[in-house]
C-alpha cells in the first residue's frame, strides 16, 4: 500500500509539474498580447530562453545551490549535474523537474516588464543569472531547508518570532522575486519611446491582441492548479487528498475574487470595466493566495483575492503615473506587490497561527521579515545586475530598432507576415 | 479643394498625426502600405534570405480647402523629416467636387476645417 502511495504522490507531482510548465505559454501569450505586434517574436523568444536556460542551469548548478547543504542554511553546494546528494522519498529526477518549472516561472516574470526595448543579448545574461543564482539562493533559505524555515527551537526564526516563515507555493519565493526584479529591470531600462509625454503625462500604448492575453491568463490560471496544489508534493492518504482539494478551492476562490475586485474597481474608477486590468486582477489573486493557500480558509482566500485585486489597480497606477516606471504588462504590480501582500496576509489569515484568529503577531512578524529579506536580496541582485549591464554594455536597443520593432532587427523574423 | 497624399515613415506616424490634429485638419485617412524601393534590408527567415526590398510605410490621404494646403504640407515636411534616405514624399492634386452624405450639402464648405 505504501508503495502505491509513493507512486501516486510521484504521479501527482509530475502532473503538477506539467501544469506549471504550461504556465510558460501562459506567460508568453499574456506578454505578447499586452505588447505591440512589432515585438511579438522577440517576447516569445525571451520566454523560450527563460525556460531553456533555466532548465539547463538549474539542473547543473541551481538545484545544488537550492537543495544542497552547507550546514548553515544560507547557501547550498552546487551539484554540477550530479543529483545523488538529494535524499528524499520522491524520485530525485521527478523532484528536479518539479523544482525546475518553479525556477523558470520566477525567471520568466521579468520579460514582460522589460518588453519592447531590451537588447536580446543582454536579456540572456539576466535570464542566466536568475536561474543560476538569485532564485536558488533565496530558495535555499526557505524550501531548501535554510534559515528562514528552520524550525529548530534555538534557530533564529523560532527564537525571534516563535514561528517560521511560511510560503507554501511561492508568493514571495517565486512571484515577488520575479516582480521585484521586473521593477528594477524596467527602472534601469527607462520607459518606451512615447510612453510619457514631455510634461510627464502617461500615455497608453495598447497591447496588440487582448484575445491572446486573455488566453494566456486562462492558461496561467490552469497552470496554477499545478503550482499550488502540486506544492503539497503528495496526494496519497486522507491528509493529502483533503489538503490538495482545499488548495484547489482556495486557489480558485482567490483568483475569481481578484478578478471581480479589479473589474468593479476599474468600472467605478475609470467608468468602464477594463478587460486588460481584470486579466491582471485574476493573476493578482492567484499570486496573492499562493503563500497561504494551504492554511487559510476558503473565505480567507476570498479576502486575499479581493485585497490583491484592489491593491493591484492602485499599484499599477502608482508605478506608471507617479514613479514613471514603464511596465507594459504590469508584472511588478501583479507578481511583486501582490506577492508581498499575499505573504503578509497569510500571517493574518492563517487558521492555524494567524493574527486574526487570535494566535498573536509572531507569525505575521515572521512573514513580514521573511518577505523583506527575500525581496531585499532580489532587489540588491537586480540593482547590481541591471545597472551593471547598463553601464558596461547598454541594456537598451537603439532608438530606430525600438521604433521599427525588435522582431526585424533583433531576430530578422516578424511574427505577422 | 485639394488632396494631399503623403508617404511617411511608420515611426513618424504618431507625431505627424498629433501635429495634423493640432493644426486644422479634422479628419484624414491612412493606410499601411508596402513599397518596393532602393533601400535594402537583409532579412532571414529560417536561414533563408528573402525579399529584402519591401519597405513598410504609412500613406496619409488628406482632403482640405485651398487655404489649408500650404500649412498642412509644411507640417508634414517638418514633422515627418529625419534626414535619412526614405523619409517619403508628398503629392498634391486637385479635387473636383464633394458632397456630405448626411446633409446632401455640396462644395468644399462640407470640409469642416476650423478655418
Amino acid at each position: 500500500m505504501e508503495e502505491i502511495g509513493i507512486s501516486l504522490d510521484t504521479v501527482w507531482m509530475l502532473l503538477a509539474a506539467m501544469l506549471v510548465f504550461w504556465m510558460q505559454p501562459g506567460f508568453a501569450l499574456c506578454e505578447a498580447g499586452f505588447t505591440r505586434g512589432k515585438n511579438t517574436a522577440n517576447i516569445l523568444m525571451k520566454n523560450f530562453v527563460d525556460f531553456m536556460f533555466g532548465s539547463l542551469l538549474f539542473f547543473f548548478v541551481g538545484f545544488g545551490f537550492m537543495f544542497g547543504s552547507d550546514g548553515a542554511g544560507f547557501i547550498g553546494m552546487p551539484n554540477w549535474g550530479d543529483l545523488s546528494f538529494y535524499k528524499g522519498e520522491l524520485p530525485v529526477e521527478g523532484f528536479l523537474i518539479f523544482e525546475t518549472v518553479f525556477c523558470a516561472t520566477s525567471a520568466t516574470i521579468v520579460s514582460g516588464a522589460m518588453a519592447e526595448r531590451t537588447k536580446f543579448s543582454m536579456y540572456l545574461i539576466y535570464s542566466a543569472v536568475i536561474s543560476l543564482f538569485i532564485y536558488p539562493i533565496e530558495g535555499h533559505w526557505t524550501w531548501g531547508g535554510g534559515w528562514l524555515c528552520d524550525d529548530a527551537a534555538d534557530g533564529f526564526m523560532m527564537s525571534t518570532f516563535g514561528d517560521v516563515f511560511h510560503d507554501f507555493a511561492g508568493s514571495a519565493i517565486v512571484h515577488s522575486v520575479g516582480g521585484v526584479l521586473a521593477l528594477i529591470g524596467a527602472l534601469a531600462l527607462g520607459p518606451r519611446i512615447g510612453k510619457y509625454a514631455k510634461d510627464g503625462k502617461s500615455r497608453a500604448i495598447p497591447g496588440h491582441n487582448l484575445a491572446m492575453a486573455a488566453l494566456g491568463v486562462f492558461i496561467l490560471w490552469l497552470g496554477w492548479f499545478g503550482f499550488n496544489p502540486g506544492s503539497q508534493l503528495a496526494a496519497s492518504g486522507e491528509v493529502n487528498r483533503v489538503a490538495i482539494s482545499h488548495v484547489f478551492l482556495t486557489t480558485n476562490l482567490a483568483a475569481v475574487a481578484g478578478g471581480v475586485a479589479t473589474m468593479f474597481l476599474t468600472w467605478f474608477k475609470y467608468g468602464k470595466p477594463s478587460l486588460s486590468l481584470t486579466l491582471n486582477g485574476v493573476l493578482a489573486g492567484l499570486v496573492g493566495i499562493t503563500a497561504g493557500c494551504d492554511i487559510v480558509s476558503p473565505l480567507g482566500a476570498v479576502v486575499i483575492g479581493l485585497v490583491c485585486g484592489i491593491v493591484l489597480v492602485f499599484s499599477i497606477e502608482f508605478i506608471d503615473r507617479k514613479l514613471h516606471i514603464d511596465d507594459p504588462v504590469g508584472a511588478a504590480s501583479v507578481h511583486g506587490v501582490c506577492g508581498i501582500i499575499g505573504t503578509l496576509m497569510t500571517g493574518l489569515l492563517s487558521t492555524t497561527n494567524g493574527a486574526f484568529y487570535g494566535f498573536g503577531w509572531g507569525f505575521f512578524g515572521a512573514q513580514a521579515f521573511g518577505v523583506l529579506v527575500i525581496d531585499l536580496w532580489a532587489a540588491a541582485c537586480g540593482f547590481i545586475l541591471f545597472f551593471g549591464i547598463k553601464k558596461l554594455r547598454g541594456l537598451r536597443v537603439d532608438k530606430r530598432i525600438e521604433e521599427e520593432g525588435l522582431d526585424i532587427y533583433e531576430h530578422g523574423e516578424n511574427c505577422y507576415n | 479643394m485639394k488632396r494631399i497624399e503623403a508617404i511617411i515613415r511608420k515611426t513618424r506616424f504618431e507625431d505627424v498625426k498629433e501635429a495634423l490634429l493640432q493644426s486644422d485638419i479634422d479628419w484624414f485617412e491612412y493606410h499601411n502600405v508596402h513599397g518596393i524601393g532602393q533601400s535594402r534590408q537583409e532579412r532571414i527567415y529560417r536561414g533563408v534570405q528573402y525579399s529584402t526590398d519591401v519597405i513598410e510605410r504609412v500613406a496619409l490621404t488628406i482632403v482640405c480647402r485651398d487655404q489649408l494646403v500650404d500649412p498642412t504640407v509644411k507640417v508634414i515636411l517638418q514633422v515627418a523629416h529625419t534626414g535619412e534616405i526614405g523619409d517619403g514624399r508628398i503629392f498634391v492634386s486637385d479635387m473636383i467636387d464633394t458632397w456630405s452624405i448626411r446633409t446632401g450639402e455640396n462644395g468644399d464648405t462640407v470640409l469642416r476645417d476650423k478655418k
